[in-house]
């Protein structure tokens, strides 16, 4: 027999996306800004000084104009959080998402960077289509969507490695900060580092871009993990890489690491690589 | 003409004056004014395509600037939608070609290639980092914006825009040197001391 379902219309759905593909390409978290605050009180460089600056007054300018705060609107990346007390009425789960995506991008005036094939045509999509989605089926009977627009700039500084048990932590926190000084200014410094260790060769990506999503105020609950994050970010710190490459203190606002169980012989990582303009929404139906 | 503020704040126009570009060093702070024209990828390989056909450019090229974005759609009643640089590193293949063909300037962010700064050093010409993800901040130093070829690539099309004040940093000079050159522990204020 079954249990009492709850119905949710695939209208919700598109009209939810919708509005957090708007908002995540205006509103910069509070969080980034509250760090980027704090970063511009250690620098000392004119020109780093001058970006944190731009970066602030940008985001303000953003919210004010209803603008969105970077032009490279990115690729929208949605999690779901879909509870298995759900039903999804009156449409397609997945066209319902790419709805929403196709509708925020015309309705908000956001720029469409998905091209149909990745090699030959390179045709435009013209609505920003397909959106890339992570579905998770979880208790209850809420629908939890995230959009988290993803540029291109710092996507493309990120790096995968297969790494071996006897690499250990060390070998990690070398990855991590090798991986930020070979991408120097391209993934728009000051940049937030994403670290998914575990699982396997696709799933520690998937790690490392859901470790983005953690609000940067909070910190890692693992201790050990916590103080791996400090000691990275204080070595990504002294590269001298600085906002825009430009020199300065200012390269990372946080490390962010998540785990999950891998094989006896895998230590996979991966580093994905967030430009300071962090954008992510959510909402619960 | 180059007006030295007390902040060390250069006033530049364009075309780009050789005399002018000269006299600029990395770590320079410049507001620009002038026309510029924006271009990424997929009009760069057009471009570069109508140089090695011996055929002229959509715009006079000599002492000119590109600026490497691909801007939002135009929201009804504004000039041009946010408008921030581009990674300049994917440009590479190309831009000697333009430099050589009279390009004084491009505008964008990160690093250039050892290809790129020696025809930049071969010209007299000048890499301009502009902040990247400010793209509002930005856009409003655009006056005007027209689309004056390749418009179906969309917002890879080229325009042409008016720009007042569009604030950039010299990142790397005529000489070569480049604010990108980090050292460990270094802030490279070393670069950003007065000069004569």
């Amino acid at each position: 027999m079954l249990g009492a379902l709850r119905i949710v219309d695939a209208v919700e759905i598109v009209s939810t996306v919708k509005r957090l593909c708007i908002d995540a390409n205006i509103y910069l978290g509070a969080d980034v800004i509250e760090k980027i605050e704090e970063s511009l009180k250690a620098e000392d460089s004119p020109v780093a000084k001058e970006i944190l600056e731009q970066i602030l007054m940008n985001a303000r300018l953003a919210a004010e104009e209803q603008m969105p705060m970077c032009q490279d609107t990115g690729v929208a990346v949605v999690f779901v959080e879909l509870g298995q007390e759900v039903h999804v009425t009156g449409g397609d789960f997945v066209q319902a998402i790419n709805e929403g995506v196709r509708q925020g991008y015309r309705d908000g005036y956001l720029r469409k960077s998905i091209v149909d094939d990745p090699v030959f045509d390179r045709r435009n999509t013209e609505d920003n289509t397909p959106a890339i989605i992570h579905t998770e089926i979880t208790p209850g009977d809420a629908v939890k969507i995230t959009v988290t627009p993803k540029g291109a700039g710092s996507e493309n500084m990120s790096e995968v490695k297969m790494m071996k048990p006897a690499d250990g932590v060390e070998g990690i926190k070398d990855f991590i900060v090798d991986c930020v000084r070979r991408s120097g200014g391209s993934p728009c410094p000051p940049i937030i580092v994403g670290v998914g260790v575990g699982g396997n060769f696709e799933s520690c990506t998937y790690l490392s871009k859901k470790a983005l999503l953690r609000p940067l105020n909070e910190s890692n609950p693992d201790p050990r993990w916590r103080a791996v994050e400090s000691e990275v970010l204080d070595r990504i710190n002294s590269l001298g890489i600085g906002p825009m490459g430009l020199g300065g203190r200012t390269t990372a606002l946080a490390v962010q690491v998540l785990t999950m169980p891998c094989h006896i012989a895998s230590m996979p990582v991966a580093v994905n690589l967030q430009c300071h303009a962090q954008r992510h929404r959510t909402a619960t139906i | 003409m180059v007006r030295r503020g007390l902040s060390r704040t250069i006033h530049l126009q364009t075309p780009l004056k050789d005399e002018e570009l000269k006299r600029l060093r990395v770590g320079d702070k410049v507001l620009l004014t002038g026309k510029v024209y924006t271009a990424r990828d997929a009009a760069h390989k057009r471009l570069v395509e109508l140089i090695k056909e011996g055929r002229n450019l959509p715009f006079e090229v000599e002492g000119q600037v590109i600026y490497y974005t691909g801007p939002t759609p135009t929201k009804p009643g504004r000039v041009i939608g946010s408008a921030g640089p581009t990674t300049s590193s994917r440009m590479d293949p190309y831009t000697p070609m333009l430099l050589d063909a009279g390009i004084k300037g491009t505008i964008g962010k990160g690093q250039r290639g050892k290809e790129v700064i020696e025809a930049m050093k071969r010209n007299g010409a000048v890499y301009f980092a502009a902040t990247g993800g400010v793209a509002v901040l930005l856009a409003r130093s655009v006056k005007s914006s027209k689309t004056i070829a390749y418009e179906d690539l969309g917002t890879e099309a080229v325009r042409e825009l008016y720009v007042e004040d569009l604030p950039c940093v010299v990142a790397i000079d005529t000489r070569g040197n480049s604010l990108y050159e980090a050292k460990a522990g270094h802030t490279r204020l070393h670069s950003l001391q007065p000069h004569s």
